[in-house]
């Protein structure tokens, strides 16, 4: 449903396009049932970058403040894209794999239940 | 023979029918070029009555009246010193909230009703306006006024306005009400008349006030009742605005609902952070938001939408939402600011022992499964000196812009998320209520100024988050940010106080002098 505006051609580009990072794009990490984070988190990355250089170069600043980090196997863990399951390609770039500006991605861990298995 | 005086109610009537005049040197249309273009029908403005009938001179009369007591209140506690008898030093970082985040939409709602005060062809609903635009600038100048004197001695209360336009935080606030001056002139009045000023200010004004009372507040709580019969005058415009337009015309009524719909979910969003407030900053609390929630929403909302029935009004969409949501909105935003704790111009902290117990004697069935634990994380990391800042940027809401933190009511440990694609772009969301707004007027939130997003477009000074805080935000690093624990503020409290071993900390020595 439009917006009801008063000027005629209410239109403008988007603030947030792609075209606005300088050859970047955003992408929207988070890591489910483990809220010592509380939201996930926002990352500026190359789409040209590898699975690799996200995961293991880019999550762990943020991340391994959990105290369960450093006991993730990411072999088991499993990833969801947008909502739908992921099975990333660990040398392969994000823009080979469909990871886009703006887009989702979220890692389980499921033997990991967060601090005191609260789901912290 | 001397001519007889008005009564009251003939001034009103000449004020707002007499004073108004058809125009035959232009077309009425456009005169009045806003009137028209949302689809709402007016067919007799005359029948705008507005139940105050207050007129300039009995406005001046009566304000003034209320003015010099007021002030006379602001020099006594001045006089007194009267900051050093609130409960505890913690409880001031609410007033940092109200000042940097509410008082500017108060000067929002001046410029806003001015502008809607030029913009209606029916004169009664002009006068109603431009008085409650001199109101609004009244609140905005005497809630300056009342935390002026606060300003002498705690952090963060330095640079509102500046900060008001840019902190991350804050543009929750602020988008929410250039989101309503951005509308047309009916829909601002639902927005903030009806949705904000009746249906859920009582969960802005008397949390914050009676907040002020519980805790030793005088200059607070003194504006707060000089400012009472303001606000109970414009609780009474809301309702007569809705009535008025419903009765205007049937066509009216789902424009209206929509609206309703809208705003009282955005206000539910907006709220959140007086929820955090009530639950985790007062030192000596008043009511749980749940509590406060039940009452003056649940019972007396409810009321009135039923009264609202027979014009074929129903429920604000999502209202079911907020049902489950007052058990967890309070943690789950506290902890927000406590992860982002190091980006903020407030201090927090971690609840004591005493408050753990307060919030799991309030919330029996959500603190102690889902929230306790997070602050036992958080304390277990305190004691070993490891005190955790978030050091990623969080993903942000499209609509209401506060971080994605908030979870399915029926999942309370898994984030809600929600996402719509508009012309090829993603767009993320909070919850169905956030996803429904966007969705509703994409080509309007689209152009959402996320603060998260735009400093990755370079749009606010960097490169470092730190340059962000200290030079675009203009944070005083090291005093307005970071734990209330070791803060400048807590060292000069317990100075002033005489109640710590590091009472003669150097930092709290700066401005000892100032008070002695």
């Amino acid at each position: 449903m439009p917006v009801v505006a008063i000027t005629p051609d209410y239109k403008f580009p988007a603030r947030d396009r792609v075209e606005n990072y300088d050859g970047n794009q955003l992408v929207y990490v988070g890591w489910d049932h483990h809220l010592m984070f509380c939201a996930a988190f926002t990352y500026l990355i190359a789409p040209t970058a590898t699975f690799a250089e996200l995961r293991d170069g880019m999550l762990p600043k943020g991340f391994s403040l959990h105290p369960e980090y450093s006991k993730i196997n990411w072999d088991s863990a499993t990833w969801l894209l947008d909502g739908e399951p992921f099975t990333p390609q660990l040398d392969k770039s994000l823009q080979e794999q469909g990871i886009g500006h703006k887009s989702l991605l979220r890692f389980q861990t499921p033997e990991l239940k967060g601090y005191q298995n609260a789901g912290v | 023979m001397a001519a007889k005086k008005l009564n009251l109610k003939d001034k009103y009537r000449l004020l707002t029918r007499d004073l108004d005049w058809d125009y035959d040197y232009a077309d009425r249309k456009k005169a009045f070029p806003y009137e028209d273009f949302e689809g709402i029908k007016i067919t007799d403005w005359s029948k705008w009555e507005d139940p105050f009938r207050l007129t300039m001179d009995s406005y001046w009369k009566y304000q003034a009246e209320k003015e010099k007591k007021l002030y006379a209140i602001f020099d006594a506690f001045a006089q007194n010193n009267g900051h050093l008898n609130v409960t505890d030093a913690r409880y001031v970082n609410a007033l940092k909230i109200f000042l940097t985040g509410v008082s500017p939409l108060e000067y929002q709602a001046y410029q806003g009703y001015a502008h809607v005060g030029r913009q209606f062809s029916g004169a009664g609903a002009r006068i109603a306006c431009q008085l409650q635009s001199i109101d609004e600038l009244r609140h905005v100048q005497t809630q300056i006024h009342a935390m002026s004197h606060y300003n002498k001695f705690f952090d963060g209360l330095q640079d509102w306005t500046h900060m008001h336009d840019r902190v991350w935080y804050l543009s929750v606030t602020k988008s929410f009400f250039d989101d309503a001056r951005s509308a047309g002139p009916f829909e601002f009045l639902i927005a903030i008349s009806f949705s904000f000023e009746y249906v859920l200010t009582n969960l802005l004004f008397v949390p914050f006030m009676s907040g002020a009372a519980h805790n030793g507040d005088m200059a607070t709580c003194t504006f707060g009742f000089s400012a009472q019969s303001d606000e109970a005058r414009h609780m009474t415009l809301g309702l007569e605005i809705i009535k008025f337009l419903l009765e205007q015309h049937e066509d009216n009524v789902p424009i209206v609902q929509k609206w309703i719909d809208k705003w009282f979910w955005r206000g539910t969003r907006l709220l959140s952070i007086v929820a955090m407030m009530m639950d985790y900053m007062l030192p000596n609390k008043v009511m749980s938001w749940k509590e406060a929630w039940e009452v003056y929403f649940e019972d007396a909302g409810g009321a009135l939408f039923k009264d609202l029935a027979r014009y074929g009004i129903r429920m604000p969409k999502f209202v079911e939402t907020t049902a489950k949501e007052k058990e967890h909105i309070s943690h789950q935003t506290w902890w927000i600011f406590y992860n982002y704790g190091h980006a903020a111009a407030f201090h927090t902290w971690i609840p004591s022992e005493e408050e753990l117990d307060w919030l799991s004697e309030k919330y029996p069935d959500t603190f102690d499964k889902y929230y306790r634990p997070r602050w036992e994380l958080a304390r277990e990391m305190e004691e070993r000196g490891e005190r955790f800042y978030t050091q990623e940027l969080p993903q942000l809401c499209t609509t209401c812009q506060i971080p994605m933190a908030f979870t399915e009511m029926d999942d309370p440990t898994m984030i809600s998320y929600r996402a719509s694609d508009y012309e090829g772009e993603k767009y993320h969301f909070c919850s169905d209520g956030c996803k429904h707004i966007f969705d509703q007027e994409p080509e309007k939130f689209s152009q959402s100024w996320l603060p998260v997003n735009q400093i990755y477009q370079g749009n606010c000074g960097g490169p470092g988050v730190e340059d962000v805080l200290r030079d675009y935000y203009k944070i005083n690093l090291g005093h307005d940010n970071m734990d209330f624990n070791g803060s400048p503020d807590e060292q000069r409290w317990n100075a002033w106080k005489g109640t710590e071993k590091d009472a003669k900390n150097k930092d709290a020595k700066d401005k000892d002098k100032d008070v002695a």
